[in-house]
């Protein structure tokens, strides 16, 4: 404990500090003490000044400008690879036509004689030629239960997914899309957002006014929120809307349409940010109204396309995924129309839609969507059904009730009324029924199912996301309060907050969902060490992200309460934003690896099979026209 | 029940209504009460052109991400103004044009300071400009980005050119001049215009509260420094220029690292300088009068000035605050005068 406290306290002036202060850290110190090996690094991860390679800012920066050129490197390799294989595989084909060519061209003699070979080649012996039709005596089962796969396994092989009935294949490529651009914006919206942690330890790595940090910042909240999270979520609903309601999708159409829309407003978002071209700097509302509106008509065709196939369903019952699925979608609408509409936003009237915006737009559209979709998938993943529906109804009508309370509780203290800000604080503590309730409801349905977690890949992903909905959400509603908002608010605590909950709940959630089906609408599984290695440097990668930022947060909003110089915070918060910048890079790294599997589970592995090929192109040459003539 | 439920008109509706009811009440109905019932006050200054101009700059590069324009009503963001900000501060914040929202910026980060009235704290043109153009000239510690794309390279400076000196250590091979553009200018006139607006007289302000515990001081009345941290006050009051080394920034803010006014027994033209700024060195930037925008009392400027005449080398005495107290009361007189 005791090496602990000189390495959390700032480098300047440590001498000067206050008994009392002391005092705040030994409390954090009882109740933190895991954080022991993190604070003793972020000491010497500070300690560098002699000569430009000893600084972090700078070593970070050289390796993460290896970490692309080695990866380059790799595709290269991988590449060419390919290309050597499908030249191999065109030599292949042609040398199968000329078989199939001479074939072609045997008469009847040879023929027979070929058949006569193959019968000779065929022939086994039946094992029986010695000892006659008994079989021997075998009473200890030596013979009879022989395992022949002795080889020890070091990974334990996870279960592939179940081999269903197809899935139209028209849907199945439009769910593809979305998943596949969702991926993109995942690894655009983090590179950037990578690139933006960096600047916190060298400020100095560009100064190009498109790249600059109050540019960049919209540029990766909005993409990962629009771009990655948003198209996801819409793709996986694809999936579940029409399938819990037993009926084909409405319109195929307007999903291309709405997929179209969404990935237009983020692209032209994007650009008009780095351009300087924003909403007002309100927070995940920073695109102008033309190009949300895009956002906004992709939501609205989406809305009418589930509500139809939920009309037209072949159910009594309306499964509770649709329930959080369909409102979720309604709910995003009416909120962009609150933040876009023009005429109660002057003065204080904006400071409350913007509360009210982001903290809907994450609870109400984010939230809740994903949560239809853990009702669908988890018990699909765990070949049971869920623990309880009332639970799950409990949730949704609380959810809806105390979640639309709580978004000024992003301005107590500040100069909004009083009294609004205390409905948001008393919202958020009732979040905690929804919370626990679903919590429950998730846990409950593991129940007697936990074996099946070693066994697959999926369900830790559900279990990580299901742990941070608990924690996560919680913890929101702990920062709430006005005595842990005096020490939090303002601080990098609120922003280890939004990557537990976006990121530990949201993208955890979606990456359990898209490794749950995209294998079942392929057919081709990922790679099962590449999901391992994507799910636990996502995992740690969040970890050395957020705990580094929880504690120095803190600290700082200590330094703050002391009346401490501004910059005695800044010069303290330095080895944490070190490690928020290392964490953040594991998480990247994950991303690359995600990317890798998705190309894996949808790029379709080929490889020629002379014999196959020769048999499958004489069929081809003469019975083509019979073919289909018989459809 | 769940007949209710199976209907899927019913289901969502209900669902619809409850959320857009919930809506009304929390979002829309108290924005509109307080776009309609709150005001500009009238000591409030209208914007500039020039400082338009720099809000639209503050916002397309998006320093809210990082700024706060809101002083709590708590005791720790005393720091960042007189008192705290009330609705009318931002009743004068309107739609910024067809393409875009309001700008309260009232930002929830606070990475670098709250700006909310950072034209009286810091309201020197050439140290603004300096610090735009590279943060870690003037602040070494600082992460903020630099903006090098708000200045121009010139080899001849021409009428009406504001030059700015920065040092030779971040200039990064830039041989000429380097000139603020109007962009620059515009954006400095933003910062030197965020200034909390005095209340009109028979308003009280909200309180501070959460009020941080004094500790109790020892020998109280006896000590110079009343208890309070000289180092502390001279980096949120002085340091940004005079640098913590006490020996400023050469062409730009000069050293109390042996300087005869900070030194002199005498601490009258010390005292002054603090309360009411000074411009009388041509090769220097004008210092602003940074002790009067401030408020700073006697025991801080005691604090303050009696940290600079024993740190870095120096060794005068230190000033009584009973002392300190008869300059600042003379000065004001004079200063009425």
């Amino acid at each position: 404990m005791c090496t602990l406290k000189p390495a959390a306290m700032p480098k300047q002036g440590s001498d000067k500090i206050p008994k009392e202060r002391s005092k705040h850290f030994y409390v954090i110190l009882l109740t933190t003490s895991i954080l022991l090996p993190t604070a003793t690094f972020a000491q010497s991860g500070s300690a560098g000044d002699s000569g430009l390679f000893s600084l972090p800012g700078i070593l970070i920066t050289i390796t993460l400008l290896i970490i692309p050129v080695v990866a380059a490197l790799f595709l290269l390799a991988v590449k060419a690879n390919a290309l050597f294989r499908n030249i191999q595989n065109k030599k292949d084909a042609e040398e199968a036509t000329r078989f199939a060519a001479y074939l072609k061209t045997l008469n009847v003699e040879q023929l027979e004689a070929l058949q006569n070979d193959r019968l000779h080649q065929d022939y086994h012996l039946n094992n029986k030629e010695l000892s006659g039709p008994f079989s021997p005596e075998d009473s200890r089962g030596l013979l009879s239960s022989i395992n022949e796969r002795a080889n020890i396994r070091f990974i334990e092989a996870k279960r592939k997914a179940i081999v269903r009935p197809g899935i139209d294949p028209a849907l199945s490529k439009l769910i593809l899309w979305f998943l596949g651009t969702a991926t993109f914006w995942l690894v655009f919206g983090t590179s950037v957002g990578e690139y933006i942690g960096i600047k916190f330890v060298a400020p100095d790595v560009d100064q190009v006014s498109w790249l600059s940090f109050g540019r960049l910042r919209p540029v990766h909240t909005n993409a990962v929120f629009w771009g990655w999270s948003s198209l996801a979520m819409l793709g996986l609903g694809y999936y579940v809307v029409p399938r819990v309601s037993n009926i084909q999708i409405h319109s195929l159409n307007s999903g291309w349409w709405s997929l179209i829309l969404i990935n237009a407003s983020v692209v032209l978002g994007t650009s008009a940010l780095m351009a300087g071209i924003n909403n007002g700097g309100g927070e995940y509302r920073e695109y102008i109204w033309p190009i949300q509106l895009l956002f906004g008509i992709g939501l609205v065709i989406t809305l009418v396309n589930y509500l139809r196939t939920v009309a037209n369903r072949k159910t009594t019952e309306i499964y509770v995924s649709n329930w959080y699925i369909v409102a979720a979608v309604m709910f995003a609408i009416v909120i962009s129309i609150v933040a876009y509409l023009p005429n109660f936003q002057n003065g204080l009237g904006e400071t409350i839609i913007q509360g009210y915006y982001m903290h809907q737009g994450v609870g109400m559209w984010f939230m809740l969507f994903t949560l239809g979709l853990v009702y669908y998938y988890l018990p699909q993943q765990l070949n049971k059904p869920i623990y309880s529906y009332s639970l799950g109804i409990l949730a949704f009508w609380s959810q809806i009730f105390f979640y639309t309370l709580i978004g000024t509780h992003h301005f107590v203290f500040s100069a909004i009324p009083w009294s609004l800000q205390t409905v948001a604080i008393v919202g958020s503590a009732g979040m905690i029924i929804p919370v626990v309730s679903g919590t429950t409801n998730f846990i409950m349905t593991f129940r007697g199912a936990w074996h099946k977690v070693a066994g697959s890949y999926t369900l830790p992903f559900f279990i990580v996301g299901i742990i941070f909905y608990f924690t996560g959400s919680l913890q929101g509603t702990a920062e709430a309060f006005r005595s842990t908002n005096l020490m939090w608010h303002f601080t990098d605590f609120t922003v280890a907050h939004s990557h537990l909950t976006m990121y530990g709940i949201i993208a955890f959630f979606l990456w359990g969902g898209i490794y749950a089906i995209v294998p079942r609408l392929t057919r081709q599984e990922p790679p099962q060490i590449t999901v391992g290695i994507h799910f636990w440097m996502a995992f740690i990668g969040m970890m050395f992200y957020t705990i580094p930022l929880m504690w120095g947060g803190t600290m700082r909003g200590l330094m703050w309460m002391e009346g401490l110089p501004f910059i005695e915070s800044v010069t303290m918060m330095a080895p944490y934003w070190l490690w928020r910048a290392i964490g953040g890079s594991l998480m990247w790294v994950s991303h690359l690896v995600f990317a890798y599997n998705m190309y894996q589970m949808i790029n379709p592995r080929k490889t020629v099979n002379i014999n196959e090929e020769a048999i499958k192109k004489l069929h081809a040459n003469d019975y083509e026209l019979v073919d289909i003539l018989d459809k | 029940m769940m007949d209710f439920f199976n209907d899927y008109r019913k289901l969502y509706f209900t669902a619809l209504g409850l959320f857009v009811v919930l809506t009304m009440l929390v979002a829309i109905m108290p924005a509109i009460s307080n776009q309609n019932n709150n005001s500009p006050l009238p000591t409030e200054e209208a914007l500039s052109e020039a400082a338009l101009a720099g809000k639209a700059l503050y916002v397309a590069n998006g320093c809210v991400a990082c700024h706060t324009q809101q002083v709590r009503n708590l005791d720790m963001d005393k720091v960042w103004g007189k008192r705290p900000s009330i609705a009318a501060d931002y009743a004068d914040e309107r739609r910024t044009d067809l393409w875009r929202n309001t700008a309260t910026l009232m930002g929830t980060e606070r990475t670098g300071p709250d700006l909310t009235d950072v034209g009286n704290r810091q309201p020197s043109a050439e140290w603004n400009l300096l610090h735009l153009y590279q943060p870690r000239a003037v602040v070494a510690e600082s992460i903020m980005p630099a903006y090098p794309w708000l200045f121009e390279e010139k080899a001849e400076l021409v009428e009406g050119d504001v030059e700015v000196p920065v040092p030779d250590a971040f200039r990064k091979g830039v041989k000429g001049k380097i000139v603020a553009t109007k962009d620059a200018l515009n954006l400095v006139a933003y910062l030197q215009s965020l200034k909390q607006a005095e209340l009109p007289g028979a308003m009280a302000a909200p309180e501070f509260l959460y009020k941080r515990e004094v500790k109790a001081k020892a020998g109280a009345s006896g000590g110079e420094d009343m208890g309070l941290d000289g180092a502390a006050l001279y980096a949120a009051n002085c340091q940004s220029c005079h640098q913590a080394s006490g020996e400023g920034l050469k062409g730009a803010f000069p050293p109390l690292k042996g300087s005869s006014i900070v030194l002199d027994d005498n601490p009258e033209v010390l005292i002054d300088v603090v309360m009411n700024g000074y411009d009388a060195r041509p090769e220097f930037a004008s210092m602003p009068a940074i002790g009067t925008n401030m408020k700073l009392s006697a025991a801080e400027v005691t604090a303050i000035i009696n940290h600079e005449r024993t740190s870095w080398g120096n060794s005068a005495r230190k000033v009584p605050v009973e002392e300190v107290q008869k300059i600042m009361d003379l000065l004001k007189q004079t200063a009425k005068k």
